[in-house]
């Protein structure tokens, strides 16, 4: 009986069951925070014809950069993807579909996602291409663009800093980001982390993510590439 | 003399209140970070999940889970708090952060601001920005006033496509500093040695002459 123990033992088990053509949903911000053991297995699993909602795209070799050199990722939907010219060339040439989102209603279709929420009024991007073909609707004195919830991901990666046996993550600084929300919206939702302790260890007030949202965890081994180290002169 | 970037940063630094909330784009708006008064205590957003950024860290300090929304490593302020993405812009969405400074190609005397596409050119995508303009209570440009042909950035009507329509009320230039009042510019300051004339004459939008129009003071 597995019960509540969400620990897996090794990659091929944390993401069993993917296949082409899949909504992935992966966590993190540039570099931060990012499920780097994941990117590199679904690399390897060398499944296509995937949908990746991520906020960024990685960098050339790095990250989800990494499925764009294996031309895996058929549409990627973010809000801020150039950070490598590899995905440039993709992009131009038409071989990739690119749907640029805003940050903030990015993050929130993903938290509707997860909350069951089908659509929500936003003032973001109204009278601007992004509102282009949707509903938008007057609330007070102010125009709202109607934005839609995501299908649930069919894997959503998440990196968290601690989990618990049972899937309580707890995430560092600014490396929760995008991986709070998006860990709520997966049908199957897999957690890379730094450290795992067993169930009853971690103070329930501290907990970010809840383990009822996380279906497999596993211990995983971080680079924490640095995109852009900036220091001060003393 | 047009300012320079550290100039336009020094006089944007003014537009800071004292308990303000702020997010500062990249680009110029960074710099204002470095010119905030000594007599105000302020804290700055950044927009991927932390409230009170600090400076840059010393090599010691360096920590890569420790970045701002320009991906760049930085440290955290006293009284700093970190959160998801969803909840930070919960916060811009929610009218909470008290002034925006961002960076633009053009703007125009409805408000609207055109900062994230050049169509012909890569997009790399839009970021926060649509959702700050679209969400603080005060947005603040930082910008040359022309191109580098000279063409006025400050338009009757934007060009490019749009970040935000209806947002923009003030706008500091390396050449003047204008408050838009229903649907007109108005010059309140002018760089030291730039004349009126010369501002009138890069500004394509409808822009008012307030009777005394000082000289920013660096």
């Amino acid at each position: 009986m597995a019960g509540l123990n969400k620990v897996v033992s090794n990659y091929e088990e944390a993401l069993a069951g993917i296949s082409d053509n899949m909504l992935l949903m992966v966590g993190g911000f540039g570099l931060c925070g990012i499920p780097e053991g994941l990117i590199q297995k679904v690399c390897d699993t060398g499944v296509k014809g995937l949908t990746c909602i991520s906020n960024n795209a990685g960098v050339d070799g790095f990250g989800l950069g990494k499925l764009l050199e294996k031309r895996q990722i058929k549409t990627m939907i973010g809000s801020y993807v150039g950070e490598n010219k590899l995905f440039e060339e993709l992009f131009l040439s038409g071989e990739m579909e690119v749907i640029l989102t805003p940050q903030g209603t990015l993050a929130e279709k993903i938290r509707a996602t997860g909350a069951g929420i089908p659509a929500f009024y936003t003032a973001t991007g109204y009278g601007t291409k992004i509102a282009e073909g949707k509903e938008t609707k007057k609330f007070g004195d102010r125009f709202y663009v109607l934005e839609e919830a995501y299908p649930k991901a069919d894997f959503s990666l998440v990196k968290a800093h601690i989990a618990d046996t049972q899937g309580n993550l707890i995430f560092n600084k600014t490396a929760n980001n995008f991986n709070q929300v998006i860990a709520t919206a997966g049908k199957i939702t897999v957690a890379e982390v730094e450290k795992i302790v067993p169930a009853g260890e971690l103070d329930p007030d501290q907990i970010h993510v809840p383990g009822i949202y996380v279906n497999r965890v596993i211990q995983g081994k971080f680079e924490k590439r640095i995109e852009k180290r900036t220091v001060r002169s003393n | 003399m047009a300012l320079t970037k550290e100039q336009m940063a020094q006089r944007m630094a003014r537009e800071l209140k004292d308990g303000y909330y702020v997010n500062l784009g990249i680009g110029i708006p960074t710099l204002v970070a470095n010119y905030v008064p000594k007599d105000i205590e302020i804290m700055l957003q950044s927009e991927n999940g932390l409230l009170g950024m600090g400076e840059f860290p010393s090599e010691d300090q360096v920590d890569a889970d420790l970045i701002n929304a320009g991906k760049q490593t930085v440290t955290t302020s006293t009284g700093a708090s970190f959160f998801d993405s969803s909840t930070s812009f919960a916060m811009i969405r929610g009218g909470h952060v008290d002034l925006t400074i961002l960076g633009a190609f053009e703007i125009d005397q409805k408000g609207n601001i055109a900062s994230w596409m050049i169509p012909g050119k890569l997009v790399k995508g839009m970021g926060g920005a649509m959702d700050l303009v679209a969400g603080a209570e005060n947005i603040i440009v930082a910008m040359t006033h022309a191109n580098k042909h000279g063409e006025s950035k400050i338009l009757k009507e934007c060009t490019l496509p749009l970040t935000g329509v209806n947002c923009v009320k003030k706008v500091v230039t390396d050449l003047a500093v204008m408050e838009l009042v229903d649907g007109k510019f108005h010059l309140l300051e002018r760089a030291p040695g730039v004349s009126v004339d010369e501002i009138k004459e890069k500004t394509q939008a409808d822009l008012v002459i307030n009777d005394n129009v000082i000289e920013i003071q660096i």
